[in-house]
């Protein structure tokens, strides 16, 4: 089955130039953060009515004044104080491993905490975030309208682990180097134009569309195999494109 | 893979080991008080795996080695590039007396904006009762429609208050939060580029216009004095101010006469709109109080010259807070 919502990346570029992406929070994960924020508001004010209900044996009016009040506050304060203290983060975003960022990829500051929870009943119109929700499915990056007005978005905050380092280092040999006499004819063979259009092809295989990446790196490999025939056990389960990358390894990594 | 994995790891693991515990350590002290080496070594740190995950991109097929660089240098990039500290901080009191006034008199064209078409509401709701009498029930909520104004007047002499007394506090705090939604909600309708805001501004003024005509046509001109101007003469600029915050926010939205990209608008205006916001809650938490335990209570209780000059003095107060507040300040 197809999905409806297909993972959504900002991407960023650094003043040095680098670029790098930020996975944005998909809607679910938002809409289930958001549903243990309401609950975590609604136990607060519970707690608040059964404060309120002892100090009414005091003095009544003042006593639904101050529950009034204090719900208002509760509701009103809560999403910004813990966006303001756990840097973009509710408890319910804390659970749901999302965070609120800066639509430059920085840390929000208090005003954008403000004024994105300020305009929640804006997105909340006409009911069950029905504007926010839109917003959210009908923009690039999936700002409700509180987030646009904010420059704000939300983002996965799952911190990744290093990867296995031996892992990666494991099954990684290249397995045209294990022939060296090959591998020298190889780059002995090999027009200097050839070697760069091949690791050209390789630095933008991920500008590539998916039939173009396919037809290239196949005329590529068939010329590689026809400049030097390698044992079949050495390429066999190759792809066009992994025998490329071996290939340009051999004529471009240092002896 | 073009990159000889076993050396460039070798290499560059400990450059990523040290970014992650100098990461840990800011993530956890945004403001350490690191010296010009420490803060140098941390930039080079950054570059330098910057550069590795140009080179893992280009020429390794990793896909969870780059995404772990990528987690890297993004987390490094927010901690390196936090902007500047927003205008206006610093105790809370200075920011309500400066920085609040400040703010409004920044924006004084969409302010007189906001009181002009709360003015034409005004007018419309005036020349639409005198018009067509029967509309009261239509255009007047809270009842108003039900009696006549003197009838009420009438009603309020023999109550002298006692229908509040027992609920002050409740009615208090039903106004300040009801009045304070409605005022961040007018803000807000500042994002349907403006006109949410230009509707609920111009529909509080048909009711005033409403009101008043309704009970001056009464004879009732220096009861509806008493009763509105205590509150009223906090309340009313407030709802004006919170118009003032939507059309800001709308015109932020829409860029007339700005060159500059929609968001970078926006974000010119946030601290301006937060300080607005802070400054209309705490008028409306005034106005609230006013109206519950002043408001409310007419003569014989409390004689209507009293209340009048009360709402005139708290008015020309806030006129004068509003022009005058934080003119001293510089840094603003």
């Amino acid at each position: 089955m197809k999905a409806l919502y297909n993972e959504a990346k900002l991407e960023l570029r650094t003043p040095e130039g680098m670029e790098f992406t930020l996975p944005l929070a998909g809607p679910v994960s938002r809409l289930l953060a958001l549903a243990i924020d309401m609950a975590v508001v609604m136990v607060a004010g519970s707690v608040v009515q059964k404060v309120i209900a002892v100090l009414a044996a005091f003095n009544a009016d003042a006593a639904q004044g101050l529950g009034t009040v204090l719900y208002f506050v509760i509701s009103m304060l809560y999403s910004i104080l813990a966006e303001w203290l756990w840097q973009g983060q509710t408890l319910g975003k804390r659970l749901l491993g999302i965070r609120v960022m800066d639509r430059d990829g920085l840390p929000i500051h208090l005003s954008q905490i403000v004024v994105r929870n300020l305009l929640r009943p804006v997105d909340m119109l006409p009911a069950f975030y029905l504007v926010g929700g839109l917003a959210a499915l009908g923009t690039r990056y999936g700002q409700r309208v509180g987030d646009l007005a904010a420059n704000t978005v939300v983002v996965r905050a799952r911190q990744l682990e290093p990867p296995d380092w031996q892992k990666l280092l494991a099954g990684k040999f290249n397995s045209m180097l294990e022939h060296p006499h090959l591998a020298a004819r190889l780059r002995q063979r090999t027009a200097p134009e050839l070697a760069g259009v091949a690791l050209d092809a390789l630095v933008r295989r991920d500008q590539l569309e998916d039939s173009a990446r396919i037809e290239l790196f196949r005329e590529l490999a068939g010329i590689f195999r026809r400049l030097v025939e390698f044992p079949a056990e050495a390429v066999e389960a190759l792809s066009d494109e992994q025998y490329v990358r071996n290939a340009v390894e051999i004529l471009h990594r240092s002896r | 893979m073009i990159l000889d994995m076993q050396r460039f790891l070798e290499s560059a693991r400990p450059i990523w080991k040290e970014l992650e515990l100098g990461l840990t350590h800011l993530e956890h002290d945004p403001d350490p008080q690191w010296d010009l080496a420490r803060t140098e070594a941390f930039y080079r740190l950054y570059q330098q795996t910057s550069a590795h995950l140009a080179e893992v991109r280009h020429l390794t097929s990793e896909r969870e080695l780059r995404g772990y660089l990528e987690q890297l240098v993004a987390r490094s990039y927010a901690s390196i590039y936090v902007r500047g500290r927003e205008r206006g901080r610093g105790r809370w009191w200075q920011w309500f007396t400066a920085a609040f006034p400040v703010a409004v008199r920044r924006h004084a064209a969409a302010l007189a904006l906001s009181a002009g078409l709360f003015l034409v509401g005004c007018a419309f709701g005036a020349v639409a009762l005198k018009i067509d009498p029967t509309a009261k029930a239509t255009l007047l909520p809270f009842g108003h429609g039900q009696q006549t104004p003197t009838e009420r007047v009438k009603k309020e002499m023999v109550d002298q208050g006692k229908n509040i007394s027992q609920a002050r506090g409740r009615f208090s705090a039903q106004l300040m939060t009801h009045n304070t939604r409605v005022a961040f909600f007018t803000l807000g309708l500042g994002m349907t580029f403006g006109l949410g805001t230009i509707v609920l501004l111009f529909y509080n003024g048909v009711i005033m216009g409403a009101i008043s005509v309704d009970y001056i046509a009464d004879g009732q001109l220096v009861f509806l004095l008493g009763w509105i101007l205590p509150h009223g003469s906090v309340e009313i600029p407030a709802i004006l101010l919170a118009g003032q915050a939507g059309l800001v926010l709308g015109h932020a939205l829409i860029g007339w006469g700005n060159r500059l990209p929609r968001r970078l608008r926006l974000r010119a205006v946030l601290p301006d709109l937060v300080t607005m916001a802070g400054g209309i809650a705490v008028l409306m938490v005034w106005a609230g109080v006013i109206e519950s335990f002043f408001s409310q209570y007419h003569e014989p209780v409390i004689p209507y010259a009293l209340k009048i000059g009360f709402g005139v003095v708290e008015m020309a107060a806030l006129a004068l807070f509003l022009i005058r507040g934080g003119a001293n300040e510089s840094t603003l």
